[in-house]
């Protein structure tokens, strides 16, 4: 697959990643170098084979995941906010939104 | 006191034969002798470190009798959260974080009398293979100054080889315990997926994601393993399997042991010294009664492109919590709340961790899904099989860890795919989901330390640690001095 600068810039625009110019032209032709090597997966004949997301760990598994829904002590706020860049009392602060 | 073994240090402390206080004084010593050369810590604080080893003390004056590390130093990757300790990842983007709480690892480990020594140095979010992609320092290889300690976790395993700390966490997402313990001689342990509790690990791909462990000897890496292993319920994928006495059953014998030796892992591609320690590897293990078998893992030619669609895909989303609201490097002055997203994460990530944040958010957007990710995870499906057949017949596989020993600084960080093909013998376990160890093996012509890996079906870390004790205590190594 082809890759551009300006397809790079799409991608950019969904990680919310921000390129500076003179470095474009150089991530593009290693985002290019990458996906060539990584379509050697096309050579694979995977039809009729189920997707692996996860590795399989015990069969009783899943009954780990839940558990019951009780009330417990979580972070106090002064701790949650120790490492906000930018604060209210009680609150994060971000720049205007709309 | 011989820093280099935990078991020893415990039994002291234990018996009050030396306090834990003098040990960790001894382990900030070493470190201020050698570390301004390695550069494996980011951050060392003295006297948080003896202050933790006074309550050891403390703890073992009171009777707390027992405790299965008292005194040891333990030196911490710097994605493993630390609470009240400055936690990185290597990033610029966490220069100044400092977490509120333990990683459950770390709780243990303090818990069982161990001493956090420093924070060490890594790939950025442990996204290399060299730990050069840091936003701090570059760490060296205390066998060749001029050469790369591995990675991502080449601080943990430079801390280790170079007796700043007997044991050490590192993080493993396709090598990162493995490749930097075989360029350091040192034993480093990837577990079986859901073996260590990852809550408090910096999540890069979380289907990929373990907790590693490195040691001078299977004996400490045994104890460590006893330790920290074992379901947690901040983890809910860490399984809930018993955690067997792994020291009591390295004394198990290992005649008779089948070895499955797979071709694939012995082609093109693989320095031919590397090749040459190996296969007298492979001779010591036929002296000590074991049985080689060869096998076959057809698919490991698409394992490493498997991995660079899969971890990115999955690191892509992880590293979307980086948005410098709730922590982290904000830029000065954003005009508005997307500026500021954009350019903080521009500013604040580094290339290595930017290339894989794009490719996997291309593998997994609108009209690429299927062709990419989709595909990726089903060749998984088939690397998995291979390994499902191959230990149909055989206990663990012996394979290289690294294609080559160290490499020169600087030698791949401009090309990327370089990289990758580092990690070619190593992500296969983290695909599948087994544990993987990485056992000294011998020293190239050069002097550069080589590791064997021997890796076992899921929660088989016993067998892998029994064959680790045996050929380590059969067959010690003569090991160069290090240029430190």
């Amino acid at each position: 697959m082809p890759i551009d600068r300006s397809e790079v810039l799409r991608i950019a625009e969904l990680a919310k990643l921000h390129f500076d110019e003179q470095d474009l032209d150089v991530f593009t032709a290693q985002f290019q170098r990458i996906l060539d090597y990584i379509e050697q997966l096309k050579q694979v004949n995977v039809e009729g084979v189920e997707p692996t997301s996860h590795v399989s760990l015990t069969p009783d598994f899943e009954k780990h995941l839940f558990r019951e829904d009780e009330v417990k002590a979580s972070l106090p706020v002064e701790e949650s906010l120790a490492n906000a860049p930018d604060r209210g009392n009680d609150h994060f602060r971000v720049p205007k939104v709309l | 006191m011989n820093l280099k073994s935990a078991f020893e240090i415990r039994e002291a402390v234990g018996a009050g034969k030396i306090s834990a206080r003098e040990i960790a004084a001894a382990a900030l010593k070493r470190i201020e002798a050698v570390d301004t050369t390695l550069r494996a810590f980011i951050t060392v604080e003295p006297d948080r470190v003896l202050a933790r080893a006074a309550e050891v003390d403390a703890r073992i004056t009171s009777g707390d009798s027992g405790l299965p590390l008292a005194g040891v130093p333990v030196a911490i990757k710097d994605n493993i959260s630390t609470r009240g300790l400055r936690t990185t990842c290597g990033s610029r983007i966490l220069g100044k974080y400092v977490p509120p709480y333990n990683a459950t690892a770390v709780e243990r480990l303090e818990r069982a009398g161990a001493i956090v020594i420093g924070k060490a140095n890594c790939d950025e979010f442990a996204m290399g293979s060299s730990t050069e992609t840091s936003a701090f320092q570059v760490t060296r290889n205390p066998y060749d100054l001029g050469r790369v300690p591995g990675g991502s976790s080449g601080g943990s395993a430079v801390a280790v080889a170079a007796g700043m700390a007997p044991l050490a966490l590192g993080s493993e997402t396709g090598g990162s315990v493995r490749q930097p313990a075989s360029f350091c001689n040192v034993i480093g342990l990837k577990p079986t997926y859901g073996r260590i509790s990852r809550y408090g690990l910096v999540a890069f791909a979380s289907s990929l994601d373990n907790i590693g462990t490195i040691s001078n000897s299977p004996r400490d890496m045994a104890l460590i393993l006893s330790v920290i292993a074992g379901h947690d319920e901040h983890d809910s994928t860490s399984a809930p399997v018993p955690v067997p006495d792994y020291v009591d059953e390295l004394r198990k014998p290992v005649q008779g042991m089948r070895l499955g030796i797979p071709k694939e892992y012995f082609g093109e591609g693989l320095d031919p010294a590397v090749k040459t320690i190996i296969e007298s590897g492979l001779r010591k293990a036929v002296a000590l009664g074991c049985e080689l078998i060869p096998v076959s893992l057809p698919h490991t030619e698409y394992a490493v492109a498997d991995y660079y669609i899969i971890a990115p895909a999955e690191a892509s989303s992880n590293l979307a919590r980086y948005d410098a609201v709730k922590y982290g490097y904000r830029i000065e002055r954003p005009e508005d709340l997307s500026d500021m997203y954009k350019r903080s994460r521009g500013a604040g990530f580094g290339a290595e961790v930017k290339r894989r944040i794009m490719i996997g958010t291309y593998a997994l957007s609108a009209g690429y899904y299927d062709a990419y990710y989709g595909r990726a995870m089903k060749v998984r499906t088939l690397i998995k099989r291979d390994f499902e057949m191959a230990f149909e017949r055989a206990d663990a596989l012996l394979t290289p860890v690294s294609p080559s020993p160290a490499f020169k600084l600087g030698e791949k960080i401009a090309d990327p795919i370089a990289m990758y093909l580092s990690d070619i013998y190593t992500v296969t376990a983290n695909l599948v989901g087994i544990p993987a160890l990485s056992l000294p093996c011998g020293f190239t012509p050069e002097g550069l330390p080589v590791g064997l890996q021997v890796s076992a079906n899921q929660f088989q870390e016993v067998t892998i640690l029994r064959f680790a004790q045996a050929f380590s205590e059969a067959y010690p190594l003569q090991i160069p001095p290090l240029k430190v």
